[in-house]
Formats: structure tokens, sequence, C-alpha cells
């Protein structure tokens, strides 16, 4: 019971700092920069369901962006459809392919797991490179609409912001639930033991597929977010670097933490504006990065932090009750 | 309750099983011994649909359940321990009961993503349930330990517990006394007799004697793939043969 409430007043606080924080910030630059991190939060949850409960790698997520964000480019800039109805669509196309191609791909494991999902995620960033008539091929597709809400267009920062953040938030919350559900345990029994969770009754293929579609579902919401909001897209945002930094978010944040997917979300959001003087050897910084983390931090940065809050905190109250 | 018909499993040139036939009584408490490597781990693994079988049968009343997947014979009420103890290591004691009740819950992804009045309901049972269960196997005061940090000898305890929460017809344990201490093993059967009081029927892979004949109605070995003996632990005990196999004569 106090767990559960200790999660409502973290998520309400959350919640709130990013309703406000647009408040406090001079300039679009600084809310640019929070409409990205919201949309790699998206991604990185998202991401974060696959590998970080059920233990299932995918080096190709960032297909199912791409997909998201060209479905939505195409089917609004070539046949006139609304923003809305095509998220929909998008998000209906990219879980069918997941589910499709999901009960072959997760029968593997491991290393061969991650070669399955690296492959799929190169075969699309050719598709979208090469189908020049219809995605515009290389130099990419551009004027694609803003959302809308009735009168109210997203075409500037604060709008976008509210709109992403918003959604974002929804699906925090939502996967918060969904981890704290049985199907959140059974995903994790799937991770720490998928032979004993099979032999407690958990259908580990069929969860597994589930999961797989969920995650490539919200990671094409995020795609089409990213469409309607940048107006322009190019398959250089979608290729292998992408979902290689999509799952150093998740580790550097913490696998199997919401909020942790939040902060590797943020972190890798802001560290390439901070490694611009390093042009392209900014790579190993990510790299070093990565290595600290599996080495001294596998909990990931959350891990850390809750760490230290409860080393603050056992000062402050010395042994004063602690609950959990 | 449980049939096992001439089943036999080769793996590549190996006989690991030989026309295997015994039966094991509702509400009994059936131990399978024998030397290492004789197959009673596999055995296991075939009831409990880990592994196919090359041929013969395994039945679950009348009904034929060979070939049948893990998760439906859970769903049917056959579950496992593990030899080598497979807990959810990164989840509490409590969560790790709380998996056993996956066949008794059935909240999908949206209904548990949108917190359905259902499943909050059903959530509450869950927990309710799975608390019950360290109450009887005597784990509840370890409910929020992350099972990784148990003792040896309670996540011995723990994996009945979730097993026990799949409220089975069966429950196959294999070397459930393996690692413990003496105390250890007497509190176990205790335990043992007292789940099978409770009207579940137990198979036991063992290689505790003292464990086996005190808890046991009735015992099959057996020996290089082959069933030496059947009979109950009087009989066993006094058994030319089986006393050759254990002496490694024969």
């Amino acid at each position: 019971m106090t767990k559960e409430k200790r999660e409502i007043i973290i998520f309400s606080i959350f919640t709130l700092a990013v309703l406000i924080i647009p408040f406090f910030l001079r300039g679009s630059y600084y809310l640019n920069v929070l409409v990205f991190i919201g949309i790699n939060t998206l991604l990185a949850v998202a991401l974060n369901l696959l590998l970080g409960y059920a233990g299932q790698i995918s080096l190709g997520h960032a297909a199912f962006f791409g997909l998201g964000a060209y479905i939505s480019g195409v089917l609004t800039t070539r046949f006139g459809l609304d923003p809305w109805l095509v998220l929909v669509i998008a998000a209906a196309a990219s879980g069918s392919l997941a589910f499709i191609i999901g009960f072959p791909i997760l029968k593997l494991k491991g290393h061969y797991l991650a070669m399955a999902t690296l492959g799929l995620g190169i075969i699309m960033y050719i598709i979208f490179n090469e189908t020049v008539a219809v995605t515009g091929g290389p130099s990419g597709l551009s004027g694609i609409p803003n959302m809308h809400l009735g009168a109210l267009i997203f075409d500037n920062d604060m709008n976008n912001y509210y709109l992403i953040w918003i959604i974002t938030l929804i699906v925090m919350l939502l996967s918060i639930n969904l981890s704290q559900s049985r199907i959140g345990r059974a995903l994790r029994a799937i991770h720490n033991s998928e032979v004993a969770a099979r032999v407690m009754g958990v259908n580990a293929r069929i969860l597994k597929v589930q999961i797989f579609t969920v995650s490539a579902l919200i990671s094409a919401v995020a795609g089409s977010l990213y469409a309607h909001t940048m107006t322009f897209i190019s398959p250089a945002s979608f290729g292998f670097n992408f979902s290689v930094e999509l799952v150093t978010m998740v580790i550097i944040g913490g696998l199997g933490s919401i909020y942790g997917s939040f902060l590797g979300a943020a972190i890798l959001t802001v560290l390439p504006e901070f490694l611009r003087v390093l042009q392209d050897f900014d790579i190993i910084v990510y790299g070093l990065l990565l290595i600290i983390m599996t080495m001294y931090l596998p909990g990931g940065l959350i891990n850390g932090l809750q760490k230290i809050v409860e080393f603050a905190a056992g000062k402050v109250g010395k042994r004063g009750g602690s609950g959990a | 309750m449980l049939r096992i018909k001439n089943i036999t499993k080769i793996f590549g040139g190996l006989t690991a099983l030989e026309d295997v036939s015994f039966e094991v009584k509702d509400g009994s408490i059936t131990g399978v011994i024998g030397p290492n490597g004789a197959g009673k781990t596999t055995l296991f693994n075939i009831v409990t649909g880990l592994y196919s079988q090359t041929s013969g049968d395994v039945y679950l009343g009348d009904k034929n359940i060979s070939f049948f997947a893990p998760e439906t014979l859970a769903g049917m009420g056959i579950v496992r321990t593990f030899q080598n103890v497979e807990l959810f290591s990164e989840m509490t004691v409590l969560e790790n009961v709380m998996v056993g009740l996956h066949t008794k819950s059935k909240s999908g992804i949206i209904s548990c993503a949108f917190k359905l009045p259902g499943q909050i309901k059903e959530e509450k049972y869950i927990k309710e349930k799975a608390m019950h269960w360290l109450e009887f196997t005597g784990l509840a005061d370890h409910a929020d330990i992350e099972a990784a940090n148990l003792p040896f000898g309670k996540g011995r305890i723990l994996e009945i517990s979730r097993a026990l929460a799949v409220e089975p017809q069966v429950i196959l344990m294999d070397e459930p006394a393996a690692g413990l201490n003496s105390l250890e093993t007497s509190q176990l059967a205790m335990l043992i007799k007292r789940i099978r009081q409770s009207g579940i029927t137990i198979v036991l892979v063992e290689h505790d004697m003292e464990l086996v004949m005190n808890v046991c109605d009735s015992i099959v070995v057996l020996n290089l793939g082959k069933k030496l003996a059947e009979g109950t632990p009087r009989e066993i005990q006094e058994n030319q043969e089986v006393i050759a196999a254990y002496l490694g004569e024969g």
C-alpha cells in the first residue's frame, strides 16, 4: 500500500515538474531540447519494456521509430490524411509488423536475437533509402504537416512540448502500471529464468511477442510525433547508430526502470550538445560511458540515484522506521 | 493420477530412458531414486514438458498429456521444482510466489496498463493468496527480501511455495533436500507431509535416503535408464538388485 502511494506521489511530482518547466525557460532552444528528450523518453520506455523487463535485446528499434515517421510522413504529404488518423495507422502498422516477425524472431536468444533485430533495422533502413519514389530516399521527405487539435496547431516549440510530453507522461504511467501487474511480473520472471517462468504457467512465447508488439507500437507513435514536429525526415535519423543509442539510453538510465529511461534519454539527448567540440569522436564518449556504467553501475543511473537518496535518508532519519 | 507409460528417451546415441512405466497414485508421495545418470531428471523434464520423449506416453488421469508445453501443464496442475533452484532472483520472495499465481489470474496487457477495476481486484487476490502460501511454508517474514539474498535452504522452500501457488494436482520435486543441513531436511520432510495432507500428489527425486524412506509411500528405482524395481520403502530396502546397483556391482 505504502509502496503504491509512494509511486503515485513520485509520478505526481514528475508530472508537475514536466508541466511547469516551460514557464521557467527563456528562449526556444531549451524547449526544443526538451521536446527531443520527450520523444527519446518515449522510445527508451518502449525499448525498456522489451529489454529491461522481458530481457530481450533489440538492436533494430530505430526501424519501428522510422516506420512510424515514414508512414505519417508519406500518408500526410502524398494522400493528405489527417495527422491523428495517420498516427493511429502508423502505430497499428508497426505493431502488426512486430507481431508477425515476433513469432519467428523471438524464438532466438542472446546474440542470435541481437543479430536478427540488427538485420531488421538494416532492412528497414535500406527500404527508407531506396524507395525514392515513396520516401524521397536519402534526401528525405519534407512538408509534413503539424499536428492540430481543432484550431490549435502544434507549430511552435511550446505547443509541441505539451503535445509530446502529455503523450509521454501517459505512456510512462501506463508502463509503470503494466510493470507492477501480473504481466510485468511475468516479464521479469522470463528475464530471470524463462524455464521456471514457463513451468509456473507463463506463456513466454506469446508474452514476448505481445511486449515486442507494444514496444514497436509506442516506438511508431514516437516516430509519428517526431515527423509532425520536425516536418522533415530523412533515413539518417533511423539507422543502426540510433538503435544503439536507444540501447545506451536504456542501459545508462537503468534497465527495468521507467524513470531511468527518462534519465537515460535526457542524458543522451543533451550530451551531444556538449560533445560538439569533439566532432566525430563523440562516439568514443558513448562507448566509454557504456563500459563504465555496465562495470560500476549495472543498475543504471536511477539505481545509483536511489542509493544516494537512501543513504541520505538513512543519515537524516537515523534508522527512523525505514519501510523498504 | 499420473501414469508414465513406456517412456523412452534417446539423446543422439545415448539412451537416457528405456521403456520406463509406473503409476503415481492419487494423493501419494512417490519417490524416484537411482544412482547418478539413472535418468531421473530426464524423466522429470519429459513429464513437465521441457523435453520430448522419443516414444511412450504420459497420462494425467485419463488424459494423454505427452508433448504438452510446460505452461499448458501448469494450467492443468502439474508443476515442478528444480535441482539447481531456479528462482526469479531479482524479484522479491512475495513476487516470486505471485508469479506462481499466473494461471489463477487472467488480466491482459490492456487491463493491466489501464488498471481496470477487475485487474485491481485480481491484483489484491494474487497478493493475498501469495501471502497465504508464504505463511503456509513459513517464509512470510521474508516476503520483501529479494530472492537472490535468501539463504540457500530458504530458496528451496521458496521454490516449493511458488509451486504451491499454482494450486497443482501434482508437484514434482527434483532433489529438494540437496544442499540442506539435517535440521532443514527434517523441516522439509514435515512440509512435504503437510503438502500431501492438503491433497496434493508429490513425486520426489532424491538422494537423501533417510528422507525418501521417511516420507514416501512408494518408490521407483531407476538404473541406467531402466526401471529396476518398484515398491514400498521396506520392499526396496530389501531388494537385492537395488542393493547391488547402489553398491556398484551389477
